[in-house]
This record gives structure tokens, sequence and C-alpha cells, in this order.
């Protein structure tokens, strides 16, 4: 009886335990990380090897899902919008939906399970199969040489992703909206671009996808790197990134956004 | 350096990534549509503005010819102050009306200007003379109430 109560508060007790000795180390790592950067940055050919792995082979679902995400807010937002008689904002309903908060979130919400999954297991393995500790004995430092490339890509690709999936997704609207329901293509873009702010808007959500890109990125790396050195250990690793990486994601969205956009008008 | 074959491919993004952003800040924002300080700027002073917003269009026979620079208080006569810049191609009489209307029953409030027959036409920083202030919803539905109630006086038995 008395060894079920302690094993009880045991398991409290160790459950923040590891939680904080968790984010410690991610907090060791993310600093070091950050002190090899420099390094990195100069070594290109790296960042844009990574850069073709997570960016240019996430191209498609980004752009197809955005164009399929905009077809889908012009059909439901012209439903609601003719009511009052004004089916001409549909092209501001969109546009700012998509700009600020669809197009950075779910092109991380993609990217997270398109692109991050494939570096922490890849990374994984790496460790699994010993190939860091050998670029380690060879005086290669993995950091730079393997983390820092890929998390790197992460950062610069988000942006670039989120904008091409905004603009998949109005150029869907303008397909619906527009070729379809017939909206008048004028007022259309004009009502869109009266109330879309370059400043506030575009930059904010472009803002936000970088700060996506930095969480998903270090989420990503890290979880590889510390995967356990088994099957299961980078199966259950890859499932950790994209969950932990989604609700990064998700939180990080609803304090960007109230930082932003409250108190604006 | 070493030529990478990922170049191309990565090139390629990378343009199409910055194309995309380039069409957000001009077509979908209002970048190309700055104004560039051109024009002449006017001022008018309301009773009630509304729901005026810095930006808001200002519109001749439904065209629009302008945005609205700034809105203030007035300290003293406690009107509002409402400054806009009008475009340098359009010219208006000096006996030009501006009123504060709505687009549509729920749209954005813009201000309209009537231009009147003065041969002498405004110029930077002139102020209108003749302005309607917006409509209030709430004042106007009271409004009609009392003149119910005034129509019909309640039978005192």
């Amino acid at each position: 009886m008395r060894t079920t109560i302690y094993a009880f508060f045991e398991a409290i007790g160790h459950f923040f335990t590891s939680r904080l000795d968790q984010l410690g180390l991610a907090a060791r790592f993310t600093g070091s990380l950050l002190l090899v950067l420099w390094v990195a940055i100069r070594r290109t050919g790296l960042i844009i090897r990574e850069l073709y792995f997570s960016g240019v082979r996430s191209l498609l679902i980004i752009a197809v899902s955005g164009l399929f995400v905009g077809m889908v807010l012009a059909v439901q937002g012209y439903e609601v919008l003719q009511r009052y008689g004004s089916a001409e904002s549909l092209g501001v309903i969109v546009a700012l939906s998509l700009v600020r908060e669809l197009g950075p979130v779910v092109t991380a919400l993609l990217f997270a399970g398109r692109a991050s999954s494939a570096v922490t297991a890849e990374i994984g393995l790496m460790r699994a199969t010993e190939q860091l500790a050998a670029m380690d004995m060879m005086a290669v430092d993995p950091l730079s040489r393997v983390i820092a490339p890929r998390f790197l890509a992460a950062v610069v690709s988000m942006p670039l992703l989120a904008a091409i999936f905004t603009t998949a997704g109005i150029f869907g609207a303008w397909i619906i909206g527009v070729q379809l329901i017939g909206i008048d293509d004028g007022a259309f873009w004009s009502q869109m671009q009266a109330s879309v702010d370059v400043r506030v808007d575009v930059l904010g959500g472009l803002l936000k996808s970088v700060v996506f890109g930095t969480a998903v990125g270090l989420i990503s790396v890290f979880e590889g790197y510390f995967a356990a050195p088994t099957a299961e250990g980078i199966a259950s690793a890859t499932t950790r990134t994209v969950v932990t990486s989604s609700l990064a994601v998700l939180l990080l969205d609803l304090v960007l956004t109230i930082m932003m956009f409250r108190g604006l008008s | 350096m070493n030529r990478s074959k990922f170049d191309v491919a990565v090139g390629l993004f990378v343009a199409i990534g910055l194309l995309a952003m380039v069409f957000m800040a001009l077509k979908v924002g209002n970048l190309a549509s700055f104004d560039n300080g051109a024009g002449y700027a006017l001022e008018a002073h309301f009773d009630n503005i509304g729901g005026l917003k810095i930006r808001a269009p200002v519109k001749s026979a439904g065209v629009v010819v302008g945005r609205v620079e700034a809105v203030g208080l007035d300290a003293e006569t406690y009107e509002a102050v409402v400054r806009f810049r009008i475009y340098p191609n359009y010219r208006f009489s000096k006996d030009t009306i501006a009123s504060i209307l709505t687009s549509g029953l729920l749209g954005e409030q813009y201000v309209g200007l009537e231009s009147g027959g003065d041969p002498v036409y405004l110029g930077n920083g002139d102020r209108l003379g003749k302005t309607q202030s917006a409509m209030i919803l709430e004042k106007l539905i009271s409004q009609f109430l009392f003149s119910k109630a005034a129509e019909t006086p309640a039978k005192v038995p």
C-alpha cells in the first residue's frame, strides 16, 4: 500500500521534472544551434539542398491545398454574403482570412506533416546508425553540418510557401466567385485592395509564417537529434514532431494575432 | 562554391514565392494605389462623422476622387474635423457640399462631395463651408417614434 502511494507521488514528480528536463535541454540545444548558425549560413550549398527537399517538394501540396481552400471559402462566403446583397465583398473576406490567418497557419500545418516529419526521421536515423557520432569523430560538427541547414531551410521556405498558398487561394476564390458565380471582376479586386493593408495584413502574415517556420524547424531538428536510437524511438519522435509542431503553431498564432490585430480599428 | 543540381529547382521555388509576395503586395493589398502625396488637401467640419475611418474613400457622383487623411476633434466647437486629399485631376467649386454617406445599408462610410455652381475652385488647405453629418440610425428611429407620438396624441380618458 505504502509503495503504491509513493509510486503515485513519484509519478507526478517525475512527470513535471522530466518536462522541465526536456525544456532545459531544448533551450540549451537552441542556444548551441544559434551559435553555429553563422557558420552554417555561409555554406549555401547545404541550405539549397535542404530547401529543395523541404520547400520545393512541398510546393505542389501547398499550391493545390491553397487553391481548394480558396474555392471553399468563396462558396461558403458567397452563400452568406448574397443574403445581405453584398456578394462583391467576397474578395475582401477571402483575401483577409487567407492573408492574415489561413495562409500562414495551414501552410505551417501542412509543412509540419509533409517536410518536418521527414527531417525528424532522417536525423533520427542518422542518430540511430551513428552517422552523427561518426561526423563528430571526423571533427565535423553535426550541428552545423546537418542540423542548422535543415532548420534554416524551414525558416526560409515557410514565408515563401505561405505566400504561394495565399496566392493560390485567392486565385481559387476568383475562379469560383468571378468565373463561375459571376461576381463583378472589378468589384472583387477593388474591394479587396481597399481593405487589405500591405503593412498590417500582408507583412503581418509573412511575419507570422517566419515565426511558424522557426518553431516548426526547431521542433523537427530537436526531436530528430534526441530521438531514441531505435525503430520505435524514431517512429515516436516523428509523431511528436507533427503533434508538437501543430500545437505550437496554433498557440503561437493566437498570441501573434492578439499582439498584431487587437486594438486595430 | 560548388554548383548543385538543386539550384534550378530551388531558384524556381524562390522566384515563385517572391512573385506570390509581390502579387500579395500589389494586387491583393493597396501598395499600388498608395497616395504618393499628389493632389490637394481639403478640410470639412461635421457635427457627427459616424463611423468614418482614415483612408475611407471620398466620392463624387459615385467616383472615388480622394481619400480621408485624418480625423480629429475641434477642441473649441466640438465638431469633427475631417481632412482629405483630392486627386490632382479633379477640381471642385467653392460651394461644394460634403456629406457623410454609407454605401449600402451596412456598407462602409465615405465622404460624398456635391459640386455647386461657384466659378471659383477650392485650393489646397481650403475648408468646405457646407456639410451634412452622418445618418445615425438610432437618432432617425427616435425621431420617427417622437413624430409618431406627436401625430396621435394619447387619448386622455
